[in-house]
């Protein structure tokens, strides 16, 4: 089904595809590792966060900024945020643009509540996620019966109408944002003030958490409803897969982990501003999903770290990094569309074998794969 | 063109500043350990045009200072927030830890001064900022907090009293877009005429927009006595633009966020000319003697370009610093005690500030676009409209 | 309220009826490549930006140092667009050698060219920003960019108690005239039927001997001259410019290609011009600040009830 006459590829190309062959041997070899050994690594990665902040790191990792200070945000955060985003569009194929929405929601319940109400931390943090995964659920029964791009379109709106309804509902100080914000109650004897360290590890902990829900869903039934939508939603629903109930249930839950990093965030920062929430935000989470390898959580987290600390690293840079960082999106993507570190499961799906060769019958006018066009 | 070189100048200086404050010696230094004093502010991002003349200024002050070869030369360190609180942030915990700055000029704007004022705070790191004018900042408590320029609770009515002593309009439309500090304005202007029986109607619109043209039908339905704009340069240029080119004639005023000469440039010479343009700040246009003038002289000297918004400020607020470094105070506690209860004599202004770190004199400047470029018409209570 | 409304109603309809016209104009790029890729061309907005450049750059060039009126005028904005359409249409076409093509070379999943577009995007905002702007205009790169008057802002006519400019009239006859000529040749030619083909059924287009690269580039080329269009209408109304207008424009566009119904080129027209109405009508009762709410809202609204849009997709049905 080549339409496209096949080129030989360059130089460049090849030796980058030998590149990309080193990640994709690092995954082969995971899949054939023994229990064990995926245990050490799972300590080693979790030791290496644990220490991370340590001075040494820091002066390598970030010599013009505060390193903890990163860590917790942007680096900690984007992750949190990377790992909901997922879900949506790497588990469950549906595109969303408005992330940052839930991103605001869990920020401004958490804020609005504290500072308004005196509400204590924990039961604000449950129902800011709540709350979140409530707007999920309304943002997804009217629109997620339209289909990708539609949907993509329809979920930009949402977050441009969350930030423009903060920045003109005074109730939630409008432009002027929310301050103070009071942080969280101390935990095990650890204060939480200024010093960003304690919420390095607050979010740290979340991470883990949201790492192994994500985990066990995208083991169990749902996870694989998701993947039957994601790669051909009509066969999924012909199959008895009600696909609008887990789509909605992705975007709830997607919601949650995002209104959780949100209101982890705001119970940090002190002031949050509706200018906490811009689209490109959303652009850039999505960024760092796609730039890993969507659906694959190592990837997903890789690529949120990349996309959070490079442009920190390079301050020096100053003028350039975002250039800089414009042309690296369009080069990786052009070398390895499929992520840095993409599912296994998702790149033999995309090898063809399975799925591609049936869809050519299917005029491309009706199908909704995820090609942009397919030639192998 | 000078503008440019004066963009790119300060681009390679911010780099170069980075590049020393991670590690390599500082420069400059006379005889002992340089101390070091932060500024933040927006050097590169879209409001930059107002936070590089008072760098400059702070440098310029800085210098003078370290060119007499003192016992405890001066480092500014310069730190690029590109006015956004994520960033100020962990800037701000690199100034105080790594760094080690013993006091701050800035931030500048408002929104990342409520981020950083409680890292500074906790420090014990003395601030003077020359340009954030949000009212709230002073509300805090916080003792190590300063600024120089009036807030927009006092600008606010000084631009509609002005107003009202040289118009005396029935009604007046007050607009803003979403960013905080315009917001901010716009509220103070709107309140200050109702209490003084004007009629006020409003409106608002998005910050990126560039389409103004259902702000427009509203003023021409309402045909008001004055337009009141609180915000930047960037949006009160095209506006104004929009407003002349639809026919309103009214008189079109702002305060210090846009008075710059792009307003001039960004509504076209002839829709900018005889608006008018409130600010804290005392900006030497055509000073010919005096202090001020010798300041433009010095200042055109260092950065070849004329001293623009703040720039005295931020020479005013580097020289209380300096003062205090001077007067033998060389730690973060000392320096705040004397510059609590400094007096000036600034470029500026007569400085001294209130216990909750406020300016002392509160004074508004009027200014107005004549023959396509600003000058000063005086104090907002003496100015007349020529 | 009603009587706001009623002094409002018709100078804010002339107001939409303007930038409506430019959300068309751009939104028509945004359609053509979504019918033949399926592809959401993130960086068309930045396609916009140059063509908008390029207009002041000839205008620079030029001299013009006074509005023109009549001939003058007329064969000025001839030119403009012209040049602008060249300059856009080439950067669209290069945009799409350089991060489209390769993706589809390699069969990548459809997402990746959205990163792509977005990549480009903002390398495109900075690269202006940073080099262009500062080093052809002189000027800095972040902030507006003043365009010399062109044309006058003479009341034409009026209707009601709404005054009609000459400024835009111009911008909403250009626009519509533009659209014609791009409508008549998807319609009549043969590349038209190529584009047509490509997007009905891109394996069948191939069988019958259409050069999908071909097809691919000239739809880039034609949608990239429509922004650059836009962009000189945008220059000649708006008269300054920055290295990121292109960002909600975009947006907003995109947003009208979708409520006409994406892939349709007069779907496009409708969704462009409804949009600014829209926007501007709810803006009397709500406020401008909530203009781009309102714009979504509508959206919302129109795809439930009409899932592709007011026209329906299909570039293929440009013809009926």
């Amino acid at each position: 089904m080549s339409h496209y006459a096949k080129t030989e590829p360059g130089v460049l190309t090849r030796s980058l595809t030998a590149a990309g062959r080193v990640p994709d041997g690092v995954r082969d070899w995971w899949a054939g590792a023994s229990r064990w050994q995926r245990w050490g690594i799972y300590g080693l990665a979790l030791l290496l966060a644990i220490i991370a902040p340590h001075p040494i790191i820091a002066s390598f990792m970030s010599p013009f900024t505060d390193w903890t200070s990163l860590l917790f945000n942007p680096i900690g955060t984007f992750v949190l945020l990377a790992i909901g985003l997922n879900i949506v569009v790497g588990q469950a194929g549906l595109l969303d643009l408005g992330f940052v929405a839930f991103y605001a929601i869990g920020a401004y319940t958490l804020a609005y509540l504290g500072t308004a109400h005196g509400f204590p931390f924990w039961p604000t943090l449950i129902m800011a996620i709540f709350l979140a995964a409530v707007s999920g659920v309304i943002l997804g029964s009217p629109t997620l019966r339209l289909r990708g791009d539609y949907l993509a379109i329809v979920t930009l709106g949402f977050g441009e109408i969350v930030r423009i309804t903060a920045v003109n509902t005074d109730e939630i100080g409008g432009s002027r944002g929310i301050t103070p914000i009071p942080h969280p109650p101390n935990l095990f004897g650890v204060e939480f003030l200024l010093d960003p360290l304690p919420y390095y590890y607050l979010i740290l902990a979340m991470i883990i958490l949201a790492i192994v829900f994500s985990l066990r869903l995208e083991r169990s039934r749902v996870g694989r409803a998701w993947t039957a939508i994601r790669e051909d939603e009509d066969a999924a629903e012909l199959m008895g897969v009600p696909t609008f109930r887990f789509k909605l249930l992705a975007f709830a839950i997607g919601a949650m982990v995002g209104g959780l990093a949100g209101s982890v965030f705001a119970s940090k920062v002190i002031f949050i501003a509706p200018t906490n929430f811009p689209f490109i935000l959303s652009a850039t989470i999505l960024a760092a999903v796609l730039l890993g390898g969507a659906g694959n959580l190592p990837g997903v987290i890789l690529g949120a770290f990349l996309v959070a600390w490079l442009p920190e690293r390079f301050r020096g840079f100053a003028d350039y990094r975002i250039l800089v960082f414009g042309a690296a999106l369009v080069l990786t993507m052009a070398l390895r569309p499929q992520g840095l570190l993409p599912s296994r499961q998702r790149s033999a799906e995309l090898k063809g074998g399975t799925g591609g060769g049936t869809k050519t019958a299917v005029s491309r006018r009706d199908r909704d794969d995820d090609t942009v066009e397919v030639s192998r | 063109m000078s503008r440019k070189r004066m963009v790119a100048t300060a681009a390679m200086l911010a780099g170069a500043l980075m590049l020393t404050a991670c590690g390599s010696s500082p420069t400059g230094s006379g005889g002992g350990a340089a101390l070091k004093i932060g500024f933040m502010g927006d050097l590169t991002g879209e409001n930059s045009g107002i936070v590089i003349p008072p760098r400059n200024g702070a440098k310029l002050a800085v210098d003078e200072y370290n060119a007499t070869n003192p016992e405890t030369p001066i480092e500014l360190v310069v730190y690029d927030s590109q006015g956004n609180p994520d960033q100020a942030v962990p800037l701000t915990q690199q100034a105080v830890q790594q760094d080690q700055i013993v006091g701050m000029i800035g931030p500048a704007f408002s929104g990342e001064s409520k981020a950083v004022g409680p890292i500074l705070e906790q420090a014990k790191i003395p601030s003077v900022s020359a340009s954030a004018t949000n009212p709230g900042l002073a509300q805090n408590g916080w003792v190590y907090w300063h600024r120089i320029v009036a807030n927009d609770n006092d600008q606010g009515p000084g631009i509609a009293e002005f107003l009202i002593r040289a118009e005396s309009p029935d009604n007046a439309f007050v607009i803003s877009d979403d960013q905080e500090y315009s917001v901010g304005l716009a509220d103070a202007v709107a309140q200050d005429f109702e209490a003084k029986g004007v009629t006020v109607e409003r409106d608002q619109f998005a910050q990126a927009a560039s389409d103004y043209s259902s702000t427009i039908s509203k003023v021409t339905a309402a045909n008001p006595g004055v337009v009141v704009y609180g915000g930047y340069y960037a949006q009160a240029g095209r506006l104004l633009k929009q407003l002349r080119d639809a026919g309103v004639t009214a008189v079109f005023a702002s305060g210090d966020g846009s008075l710059d000469p792009g307003i001039i440039s960004g509504a076209g010479a002839s829709a900018a000319e005889g608006a008018v343009l409130a600010c804290p700040c005392n900006i030497p246009f055509g000073a010919t003697t005096g202090p001020l003038a010798e300041f433009s002289e010095r200042y055109r000297a260092a950065f070849d370009t004329d001293p623009a918004i703040y720039a005295t400020e931020g020479y005013d607020a580097a020289t209380l610093f300096v003062d205090a470094v001077k007067a033998g105070n060389t730690t973060p506690d000392a320096i705040n005690t004397y510059i609590s209860g400094a007096m000036l004599d600034g470029v500026s202004k007569k400085i001294a500030f209130k216990p909750n770190g406020e300016p002392d004199v509160n004074a508004i400047f009027i200014y107005q676009v004549k023959d396509g470029s600003l000058t000063l018409l005086g104090p907002s209570t003496e100015a007349t409209l020529g | 309220m009603f009587d706001d409304f009623v002094q409002q109603f018709l100078p804010s309809t002339v107001g939409g009826l303007a930038i409506g016209a430019i959300y068309a104009l751009v939104a028509l790029g945004y359609t053509m490549v979504y019918g033949v890729l399926r592809l959401i061309n993130f960086a068309h907005s930045e396609i916009f930006m140059i063509g908008s450049f390029a207009a002041l750059f000839v205008i620079l060039s030029v001299g013009v140092t006074a509005p023109l009126t009549g001939v003058a005028l007329l064969g000025f904005l001839l030119l403009l667009m012209v040049v602008a359409a060249a300059v856009s249409g080439g950067a669209a076409v290069l945009l799409e050698v350089v991060a489209y093509r390769p993706l589809r070379r390699r069969g990548a999943p459809r997402l990746a060219a959205l990163i792509s577009a977005i990549g480009a995007s903002l390398f495109l905002q900075e690269l202006f920003a940073l080099f262009v702007i500062p080093d052809v205009f002189d000027r800095p790169g972040r902030i507006d960019t003043a365009v010399p008057r062109i044309v006058d802002r003479d009341v034409l006519f009026s209707i009601g108690n709404a005054d009609v400019r000459t400024d835009q009239v111009i911008v909403v006859i250009a626009a519509v005239v533009v659209m014609i000529l791009l409508d008549q040749t998807v319609a009549r030619t043969r590349i038209g039927r190529g584009i047509r083909a490509a997007a009905q059924d891109p394996e069948a287009a191939v069988l019958m001997g259409v050069n999908i690269d071909t097809v691919v580039r000239l739809t880039f080329l034609l949608g990239g001259a429509m922004a650059g269009v836009a962009g000189v209408l945008y220059a000649m109304e708006f008269e300054n410019l920055r290295f990121n207008i292109g960002f909600i424009l975009g947006i907003k566009a995109f947003t009208a290609a979708v409520l006409g119904g994406i892939g349709n080129i007069r779907g496009a027209l409708i969704g462009g011009v409804g949009l600014g109405l829209v926007e501007n009508w709810g803006a009397i009762f709500f406020g401008s600040q909530w203009k781009d709410v309102i714009a979504f809202v509508i959206l919302v609204v129109v795809l439930l009830f009409r899932p592709t849009g007011i026209l329906g997709e299909s570039l293929q049905k440009a013809r009926a």
